[in-house]
């Protein structure tokens, strides 16, 4: 599969273990970048958000979770992260 | 306000004398023999600063008085017995949130009795209850009230009537000073909000989460068990006694009745008859040592109450079967409902004080 | 490929939303999967904050499952009944009326119990900001009808759905509100969506400025997720919200007095 660049303007730290499996960040996600772990759960038996290149920082995950799982950064200079074609969720 | 006496009704009095003790916020809904209450309260509090409030109904009154009283003002509230009913769950919350309030019943008659001394509400608390039986004594109850309230952090009824309601007496409403109440450092005002230390007015759990000393629901209600307690047992019960010298029966009553029976007493006194009276002024803590030691050596206790036997258990509950125990109150009321009591009559009650003697000496012969 | 997200950035970064805002405790609040109140509620001290009101605030909450807030604010509170908080609300602000008071209540809180007391608020025009999380149900009890209870919305005592003949039509508290006289400010959002979210924090910005300005009772509505009482899977909840709860009680803005026309309604989304 041929690597893909996204342009990715910020990150998130991810408590997976605060997460309760709610899947609201998936869809408030504005660019699609964040998917539900399908194998991996936490202790408490949930699965838990994962993050793909091309996060924008835009805090629709942290402001619309239940559990406060997320924590939002905004990088000072974007960078160009690769990706697999294949997940890029447009 | 006057430092000085002058011919007063009793609810403009007893408002006068609120804001004297520094209330300043009243709620209320209008009710016979309540209503002149508010209504003197609309008048004095404003021109002080404080705020009286026409509530919608008694629901809002006392919970615009919880509030008020919740930023550290000198609050309350008040109906007549039905409208405190409707109070009742408010005002078990406010005990528990332990909060001072002043709450008013002028009531229709005295059966608010049991209302007042072992609350409406659920749940085990307790209010101070304070009964005045004359407008002097009204007027520094009242004031009382709020220096009580906030030494022990707890509501306390004031326990009136039609009579006290409307009656004109002469008074001085001027300032009483009962001695400093406790710094209220739980009081809210929005300006420990961001600090770390933001404070918790609450009933069911009094800390938030991260206090270093939480409390939880159960032990808060241990803790309010405690208080109710320490507030039996320190608090100076209060209570009028008169002609126990060498007294065969001895008659228990409260509020206006203890006037007309204090006045058919001291008339059978006259004719040489051996009764006295012993008149509860705190109804919560009931004087229970001040009953047992009036009635120690009288054959017989007699109870005059307008209603159908309450205070009755507590002097029972004082005597301790040590002599008989009858009832010699009833019902009495007039056409209006209001609890004017056609029984309030020296007459009357000196002859059931009389019929009550001489049962209480053939018994014991 | 994943990012790493156990750690913060190794490159030059600034934090722009932590995992809980600084009005708000860390710690579990026990809410079910997919809850909509913790949104709101994060919402709400959030834009006190921003508007620099902090130091004169003071929540009323009621009973509900919001409930678990009143003690993990860094904000005072003051914990009333169900149904009472507005007259708390206005005992507080009488006394102290620099304070900035706000009520934090349920649909069930609210418009079941404390119908006359929300009304009789806003009609006096007292400068409170009562705020309203509406899930069409009485979650903390269990998944009830309540007021606001849409009709063919089916709760414990609405098994086959609400129906008018049976159950009665629901109660648009924020279209009542919004005729009494003394409201100034009453708007309708919800925490379903990220845009939602936005638009729900505009109108508590909108509502405690005007509070802060003394124009009068303001009242911000928020429909909230609650799959749990709603019987679904928690990421069916967002679209129920929309299809069930704002097709009836309508998001937007109905009242603003600072404008003199009706203000349009936001989309929902």
């Amino acid at each position: 599969m041929s690597a893909e660049r996204v342009l990715t303007r910020g990150t998130v730290v991810i408590d997976t273990e605060a997460c309760k499996g709610c899947d609201l960040c998936i869809d408030a996600c504005r660019p699609g970048v964040l998917a539900m772990t399908t194998v991996e759960r936490n202790s408490r038996g949930y699965h838990y958000p994962e993050l793909r290149a091309g996060c924008t920082a835009c805090q629709a995950c942290s402001q619309i979770c239940p559990d406060f799982v997320f924590q939002v950064w905004k990088f000072e200079t974007p960078v160009e992260l690769e990706v697999d074609a294949a997940e890029v969720h447009r | 306000m006057s430092s000085s006496r002058r011919l007063l009704e009793g609810s403009t009095a007893i408002a006068e004398s609120m804001v004297s003790a520094g209330c300043r916020f009243f709620a209320g809904y209008p009710m016979t023999p309540f209503t002149e209450v508010l209504e003197s309260m609309a008048r004095a509090l404003p021109p002080v600063g404080g705020v009286c409030m026409n509530a919608e109904s008694e629901l809002e009154a006392v919970g615009m008085a919880w509030g008020a009283a919740a930023t550290g003002t000198r609050a309350a509230t008040g109906s007549v017995g039905q409208g405190l009913s409707l109070m009742q769950e408010s005002l078990s919350e406010i005990c528990f949130a332990r909060l001072p309030l002043v709450v008013l019943n002028m009531a229709r008659g005295q059966g608010d009795y049991y209302q007042a001394t072992r609350g409406g509400g659920h749940g085990d608390y307790r209010h101070l209850v304070l009964a005045p039986a004359d407008l002097p004594e009204a007027v520094r109850l009242a004031q009382l009230a709020f220096h009580l309230a906030d030494r022990w952090r707890n509501p306390v009824l004031f326990l009136g009537d039609y009579y006290l309601a409307h009656v004109q007496e002469a008074v001085d409403t001027g300032p009483i000073d009962f001695g400093p109440s406790p710094a209220k450092e739980w009081a809210l005002d929005g300006s420990t909000s961001g600090t770390g230390r933001a404070k918790l007015v609450s009933p069911i759990v009094p800390t938030k989460r991260d206090d270093p000393h939480p409390v939880d629901y159960g032990q808060h209600l241990g803790a309010m068990a405690e208080h109710v307690a320490t507030m039996a047992d320190q608090v100076e019960p209060m209570a009028e006694t008169g002609y126990l010298e060498g007294a065969e029966l001895v008659v228990v009553a409260y509020g206006t009745p203890a006037r007309y029976l204090r006045s058919a007493v001291a008339g059978l006194r006259q004719e040489g008859l051996p009764v006295g009276f012993v008149r509860p002024i705190t109804l919560w803590p009931f004087p229970t040592e001040v009953v047992a030691q009036a009635t120690a050596h009288a054959r017989a206790v007699a109870v005059f109450e307008l209603n159908t036997g309450q205070m009755f258990d507590d002097v029972r509950l004082a005597v301790l079967g040590r002599c008989p125990v009858t009832f010699i109150g009833g019902l009495s009321f007039d056409a209006s409902g209001f609890g004017i009591a056609p029984d309030l009559d020296v007459a009357v009650v000196s002859e059931r004080v009389r019929r009550a003697l001489d049962e209480a000496r053939r018994a014991s012969a | 490929m994943t990012i790493p997200t156990d750690r913060p950035p190794s490159i030059p970064a600034r934090l722009v939303d932590d995992f809980t805002p600084p009005l708000i405790l860390p710690g579990e609040h026990f809410l079910c999967p997919g809850c909509g109140e913790p949104a709101a509620m994060r919402s709400v001290v959030e834009i006190i904050d921003e508007l620099g009101l902090t130091a004169r605030a003071l929540a009323v909450f009621g009973i509900g499952c919001y409930t678990a807030f009143s003690g993990a604010l860094d904000v005072e509170v003051l914990q009333a009944l169900h149904g009472r908080a507005p007259s708390l609300a206005t005992g507080v602000k009488r006394a102290k009326p620099d304070t900035i008071v706000f009520t934090v209540q349920g649909d069930g809180d609210m418009v079941n119990e404390g119908l006359q007391e929300v009304l009789h608020t806003a009609a006096r025009g007292e400068a409170v900001t009562c705020i309203l999380l509406n899930n069409g149900v009485f979650g903390e009890t269990g998944g009830h009808m309540t007021a606001t209870t849409v009709l063919g919305q089916r709760t414990k005592n609405t098994l086959e759905g609400r129906q008018a003949a049976a159950h009665g039509y629901p109660i648009l508290i924020a279209d009542l509100v919004a005729r009494v006289e003394g409201s100034a400010y009453v708007a309708r959002g919800a925490t379903n969506t990220a845009g939602n979210v936005a638009r729900t924090r505009r109108m508590l910005a909108a509502a405690f400025e005007l509070q802060a300005a003394g124009a009068g009772f303001t009242f911000v509505e928020i429909l909230t997720m609650c799959p749990t009482g709603w019987f679904i899977e928690t990421e069916e909840a967002p679209a129920y919200l929309t299809d069930n709860l704002a097709a009836v009680h309508t998001l937007g803005v109905l009242k603003d007095v600072r404008q003199s026309a009706p203000a349009d309604p936001a989309p929902s989304a």
